[in-house]
């Protein structure tokens, strides 16, 4: 393995691992921004994601069916969720809502044991997406380049639609000035329960692109909610662009740190958002100035 | 009228029943994980001793109080009070992390309550902080491994990379195996920990690891982070030139299913593995898959294994804590995975190691034995009994 291919390889896989936290980080971050609503069991819902996606594929023994299907199941959970409880905790303080959706956590945890039990499961990678895939004569896992390309696909949709269209610019009004968008005419609640919802889906996405690389584990929910944080932390609340930052730095950082620091790879991120809560509080791309 | 009387009468014996079968129970505390990233291995120990107890017709005779330790050790140390102070037990089985053991062991070494360690494999709790009230029946984590080291050097295996998470397991397993595969003559090109329970992608470190340029990987990884792993060698490529072993942990039957394809040709040692070919295995394997319709893991034969002790020095006249705690290092017996006996030296068990290939039987993964090691005893590693 020659320098420039090592180097290389250590590239993407720091690409990769950015666009597996921008696809986590990015609904948490939009929720929040949009809501202002901190949903501590968003990743518990990227945990159900991975395992309504073993599920389907265990039945249909169709990775896709289960890559369509996870969203969909998640988005469906989300919204019994948001009726059921969220809705409600809106107009609580901060703290509440951090003590209901932390409580979900354990809640869905062990609802999840309950029904696939404790021990991890796994999907086989898709067929198509098996073996490497060779590139400027870098060989890589081809599913790794996948989760690279559909990172880089989301996050060009979300750009799109948020710059360009017309759902777009309600959005935006109504996170500068909610009042104002809803004396336009704009129908407020409606818009950020479809938000909530996308929010929702893009958790299910994470967790069933996730379960062929890592496994569905009832750890998920929680082993995920750290960096999650750290990457709407450190790229600011409430802002597409803040995910996009903030999971590039973070995806970057855990990789080279692994190659070049390992014995301090874990404490870097943690230095980081100190850093980042000292000399920029607001995030390095904050949603409002 | 009569009625009345049959509800008394059953009334009756329900008072009377108990009352007179508590003179010969032994109170048995079971101190496992019900939550945390351990769960499915505290369910397994559980569905083991239940099954030990079942199988010697002795069900009725053991009352056992389950406790949580949650992985955690104040809640580890929380618990064996409760369990030793309050509900009295006569002993205590469990403890499947090394941090809850270190935690607990100075409280059971004190109160003197017999604890049969049914998975926790820290070196040190047989080695210098051993007890003469802590017996293991599970394994230390240098007994899995020291014979890993000689084996592989005899494959024709010379510049070795080890991986392993960053705790007190991890350094312990890779020590063992550095030290007896350079005993033996082989060379270890590089080294690394990774954040335990922090690490999923393992990407950077593989690629590390291939720069190396090594003969084949040794590793330590279980639960979560074995499967991402194991999917993550193969997914690089890796596996078609520097093939892979480690702690048997890594492919354990628990939940290889997971790993799928990726984990066929890996070669790890291990303690059980429940494709032996004995008639006591056989036995076990088959009321096992009776109950759950899957085989056996390590977990459950510990799981086993401690209640089987248990049994035998309660059959040997055992009745309180001094003296099962006096009887239990007498304990020997073929059993599953083999002849076991306890070292009294040391307190900790005395096995065959098995070296074994995960290999593809149709759909499902299966483990194929290619060496056994008998009767592998750990040094006394400081310990002074007392």
């Amino acid at each position: 393995m020659s320098g420039t291919e090592f180097w290389a390889t250590q590239f993407l896989n720091g690409l990769q691992l950015s666009m597996l936290l921008f696809l986590l980080s990015v609904g948490l971050t939009i929720i929040f921004g949009l809501m202002h609503f901190v949903n501590l069991a968003h990743g518990a819902l990227y945990m159900l994601g991975a395992y309504i996606g073993v599920s389907i594929a265990m039945w249909t023994d169709n990775y896709w069916a289960a890559f369509f299907g996870a969203p969909i199941g998640v988005t469906i959970i989300g919204i019994a969720l948001y009726t059921g409880v969220i809705k409600r905790m809106r107009k609580e303080g901060p703290m509440s809502q951090v003590l209901v959706t932390f409580g979900l956590i354990f809640v869905i945890v062990d609802l999840v044991r309950i029904v696939w039990g404790s021990i991890a499961l796994g999907i086989p990678t898709p067929e198509i997406l098996q073996g490497q895939v060779s590139i400027f004569g870098i060989s890589y896992p081809a599913y790794r380049m996948f989760i690279i390309a559909l990172g880089l696909a989301v996050m060009a949709g979300l750009s799109l639609m948020l710059a360009r269209t017309s759902y777009g610019a309600m959005l935006r009004a109504s996170v500068e000035n909610g009042e104002m968008a809803s004396a336009m005419g704009i129908d407020v609640e409606k818009l950020l329960f479809s938000v909530f919802c996308v929010g929702c889906a893009l958790a299910g996405l994470a967790g069933v692109v996730a379960a062929p690389v890592f496994s569905a584990t009832p750890a998920m929910a929680t082993d995920i909610l750290i960096p999650t944080l750290i990457v709407v932390v450190i790229g600011g609340l409430g802002s597409l662009t803040g995910a996009i930052v903030g999971s590039l730095i973070v995806g970057f950082i855990q990789t080279f740190g692994a190659v070049l620091l390992p014995s301090f790879s874990s404490i870097l991120v943690y230095i980081l958002l100190a850093g980042t809560l000292i000399i920029r509080p607001e995030g390095l791309v904050p949603a409002r100035k | 009228m009569t009625n009345a009387f049959k509800y008394l009468l059953v009334g009756a014996l329900a008072l009377t029943l108990p009352a007179s079968a508590v003179s010969a129970q032994t109170k048995v505390g079971l101190l496992l994980p019900k939550s945390g990233n351990y769960a499915a291995l505290g369910e397994e120990i559980d569905a083991g001793f239940v099954m030990a107890l079942e199988e010697a017709g002795l069900a009725d005779q053991f009352t056992i109080i389950r406790e949580d330790t949650e992985v955690k050790p104040p809640v580890g140390v929380a618990k064996i009070r409760k369990l030793v102070l309050q509900d009295e037990v006569d002993v205590v089985v469990g403890i499947v992390s090394s941090g809850v053991l270190g935690a607990v062991r100075d409280f059971v070494d004190g109160s003197k309550v017999p604890l049969i360690v049914a998975n926790a494999g820290n070196d040190h709790a047989t080695g210098s902080a051993c007890s003469k009230y802590i017996v293991r029946v599970s394994f230390s984590n240098g007994q899995i491994n020291r014979p890993m080291g000689p084996w592989m050097f005899e494959q024709g295996i010379r510049k070795v990379y080890t991986l392993a998470p960053d705790y007190a397991a991890g350094r312990q397993m890779i020590d063992t195996f550095t030290k007896s595969f350079s005993a033996a003559g082989g060379e270890i090109v590089g080294s690394e920990f990774t954040p335990f329970g922090k690490t999923q992608d393992f990407g950077p470190y593989l690629t590390n690891a291939k720069s190396a340029n090594p003969d084949a990987i040794f590793v330590f990884y279980a639960g979560g982070e074995a499967i991402s792993f194991v999917k993550q060698y193969d997914s690089f490529g890796l596996k078609a030139d520097i093939p892979l072993f480690g702690s048997g942990f890594l492919t354990s039957p628990l939940y290889v299913n997971a790993e799928g394809p990726a984990a066929v040709g890996v070669k790890t040692a291990l303690h059980y593995v429940p494709t032996l070919d004995t008639p006591e295995n056989k036995t076990f394997v088959g009321a096992y898959q009776a109950k759950f319709d899957r085989p056996p893991s390590e977990y459950t034969v510990q799981g086993y294994d401690s209640g089987r002790v248990l049994i035998e020095a309660v059959k040997s006249g055992a009745s309180d804590r001094e003296s099962i705690a006096s009887a239990l290092p007498k304990v020997k017996y073929t059993g599953p995975r083999g002849p076991l006996e306890i070292n009294p030296a040391t307190n900790n068990v005395v096995q065959n190691i098995y070296i074994y290939e995960t290999v593809a039987d149709g759909d499902a993964l299966t483990q194929k034995v290619i060496a056994t090691v008998e009767n592998v005893k750990d040094p006394v590693n400081g310990c002074v009994m007392q």
